[in-house]
């Protein structure tokens, strides 16, 4: 296109400045442009040097070795101790219990709008899943605390915890099924017609094409998912900080509560930490590892699309 | 054209015959699949239910005419909050409309898809798209809080927020200006004007209504967003409304989650009517996105 534009004479205009202006100012308007998408280049960087540069002082006051695979982690007591594992383990539990819910009930929500629902339900649906996505996660969170927690869990396990991982889990579950719906159904759309055909042809019913041509010539994208699904999971903050609690705690009970890493960065953050202090820096250092273990997930995920769109166009 | 070729009769060897030829297990199969979809919908359904129902005893003007209290449940309301909300939102606005149109211009029109730059844009763009929204309140409060001195204040958590939506009104801007065809630009581009001139009086004025949709689901995004403001202040104790870029706040999400965590049942039901007014505020926001997006779909 660019050619085109270069190739075309300027007849339209009769002062021949103008056009000379007019160059210069495409340049100038050019260079605006870049800049402005260069902006979301700055802020990832923004983001890794404001992990890393406190980091680097909290992993000279607290080795590595020492952060990564120590069990307690008290950074309020008098002798303050930072073995994230437990945060690790609150994570953990939390995102087994909601990935168990958004996988399948996700999974399930994208072979039925895909392969089932007809285009009415399909138009009646997809909007319904667009706003479960868009509830705020403080809602979730509410939600959690005050119905799934007190309505629901305390009368079926009358020993769970008022903050507990169970709630937190469940809820979150099912705030993550759009992600992975979404996700999942764009992968099997991309599945051309002609499979399905070829699969009807030979005699196969609507369940076997889907199972056996349908969900394994969509499996990257399907994957995709999955990981993208765990990655929200693993970030999501206001739903564990709500009902979960605030307690580190190295278990693997979800009727108790938990601490998880993003629970504790906003919980260590909004309260009060003096700025340099050991504390404060084990914020930055928490965020590093969220940020590592995020990323490394999402990295995969994009690759993964990527090759089912390639397969597939 | 699937469906007709889908309900001729397979009797697969496993499977038992039932009924107009569609096998049990396909019937259950399929039911099953219904239900997890379901699952959703009902989910949300009751949600919805639950908080109208808890708030509604709160949901009278005092919501938004009353200035928060810690000791009266009875008279308090969010008014700081809500315009918290407004004026952090003016500046998420601010922030990542201009930055998010203009960069999604540049990769649709100007880049070259193949340049580097481009690529690790476009690569940088999907993987921010995906960081947790915390780690955007570290971002805020090591950069935009500290490193610019910018404090705890309006301005810092409408830049912040700005940031944390960008990826989507670029990603959403890329698609209203991809939809817009070659031809309209070749035509202008025929008649002399050049690139910028194409841009700007031919193809962003036909993206328009699929850069409005993108913009408010940005925005709508944006205002229940919680966690990154509560590393950059907003759970103080706020009383009264922001007087400027610089003044302290506090927002919707961030009310309701400092109510939610203290015990007293009044203002359990006060979190529950202050959620009600969020949700509706974000359903009107998503009817219009929806409404602008049917009224302007064209065919081209």
């Amino acid at each position: 296109m660019s050619t085109l534009a270069q190739a075309t004479p300027a007849a339209a205009d009769d002062n021949p400045l103008r056009q000379v202006k007019a160059r210069n100012g495409e340049k100038v308007i050019k260079a605006l442009l870049a800049t402005a998408a260069a902006v979301s280049v700055a802020t990832t960087f923004g983001i890794v040097i404001s992990l890393l540069v406190p980091s680097i002082t909290f992993f000279s006051e607290i080795s590595i070795t020492e952060f990564l695979f120590t069990t307690t982690w008290t950074p309020l007591f008098a002798n303050p101790q930072y073995g994230v594992l437990p945060l690790i383990a609150g994570t953990f539990v939390i995102t087994i219990i909601a990935i168990s819910v958004a996988i399948p009930l996700g999974l399930g929500s994208a072979v039925y709008l895909s392969e089932f629902a007809s285009s009415k339900v399909r138009r009646t649906v997809k909007p319904v899943l667009e706003v479960l996505e868009g509830v705020p996660t403080v809602v979730y969170g509410f939600f959690a605390l005050e119905f799934m927690t007190q309505l629901i869990l305390r009368p079926i396990f009358p020993g769970i915890q008022v903050f507990n991982a169970l709630s937190a889990g469940l809820v979150m579950g099912i705030m993550i099924i759009p992600t992975v719906a979404s996700l999942a159904e764009d992968a099997m759309s991309a599945v051309p017609g002609g499979l399905r055909d070829g699969a009807y042809a030979l005699g196969a019913t609507k369940r076997q094409t889907a199972l056996r041509v349908v969900i394994p010539a969509a499996l990257s994208g399907i994957v995709a998912a999955f990981v993208l699904g765990i990655s929200r999971a693993i970030g999501e903050t206001m739903v564990v900080t709500v009902a979960a609690g605030l307690m580190p705690n190295l278990t693997l009970n979800p009727f108790e509560g938990m601490q998880t890493m993003t629970s504790y960065i906003a919980a260590a953050a909004s309260g009060d930490v003096s700025t340099g202090s050991i504390e404060y820096q084990s914020i930055f250092a928490v965020g590093l590892l969220l940020f590592v273990i995020t990323f490394a997930m999402n990295a995969l995920s994009i690759r993964l699309v990527r090759k089912y769109r390639q397969t597939y166009q | 054209m699937t469906a007709t070729i889908a309900t001729t009769p397979s009797p697969a060897p496993e499977s038992t015959l039932e009924g107009h030829g569609q096998p049990l297990i396909d019937k259950t199969f399929r039911w099953i699949l219904f239900a997890a979809t379901a699952v959703g919908i009902v989910f949300l359904a009751v949600l919805i239910v639950y908080v109208t129902l808890k708030g509604l005893p709160r949901l009278t003007p005092a919501l938004w005419q009353n200035m928060p209290s810690i000791r009266n449940p009875d008279t308090a309301g969010a008014q700081s909050a809500i315009t918290g909300t407004i004026w952090v939102m003016a500046f998420t606005a601010l922030t990542a409309l201009p930055v998010g149109i203009l960069s999604a211009v540049y990769l649709e029109e100007f880049g070259n898809a193949k340049s580097r730059f481009q690529r690790v844009v476009d690569i940088n763009i999907q993987n921010l798209a995906a960081v947790p929204s915390v780690v955007f309140g570290i971002l805020g409060l090591a950069i935009i809080a500290r490193a610019f001195q910018l404090g705890q204040t309006v301005i810092t958590a409408g830049l912040t927020l700005g940031l944390l939506v960008l990826p989507v009104v670029i990603i959403s801007t890329r698609e209203s200006l991809r939809a817009v065809p070659q031809n309209i630009r070749h035509g202008s581009l025929a008649l002399g004007a050049t690139q910028w001139q194409t841009t700007w009086k031919q193809t962003m004025p036909a993206a328009i209504p699929g850069m409005a949709t993108g913009t408010i689901l940005a925005l709508s995004r944006a205002i229940g967003e919680a966690a990154p403001l509560l590393l950059l202040g907003a759970v103080s104790f706020i009383s009264f409304n922001p007087t400027g870029p610089f003044s302290a706040y506090t927002t919707m999400p961030i009310q309701i989650f400092n109510w939610t965590k203290n015990p007293r049942e009044e203002f359990q039901i006060l979190a529950a009517a202050l959620i009600v007014l969020l949700l509706v505020l974000l359903l009107a926001m998503n009817a219009v996105a929806i409404l602008i997006r049917n009224r302007t779909q064209r065919r081209w």
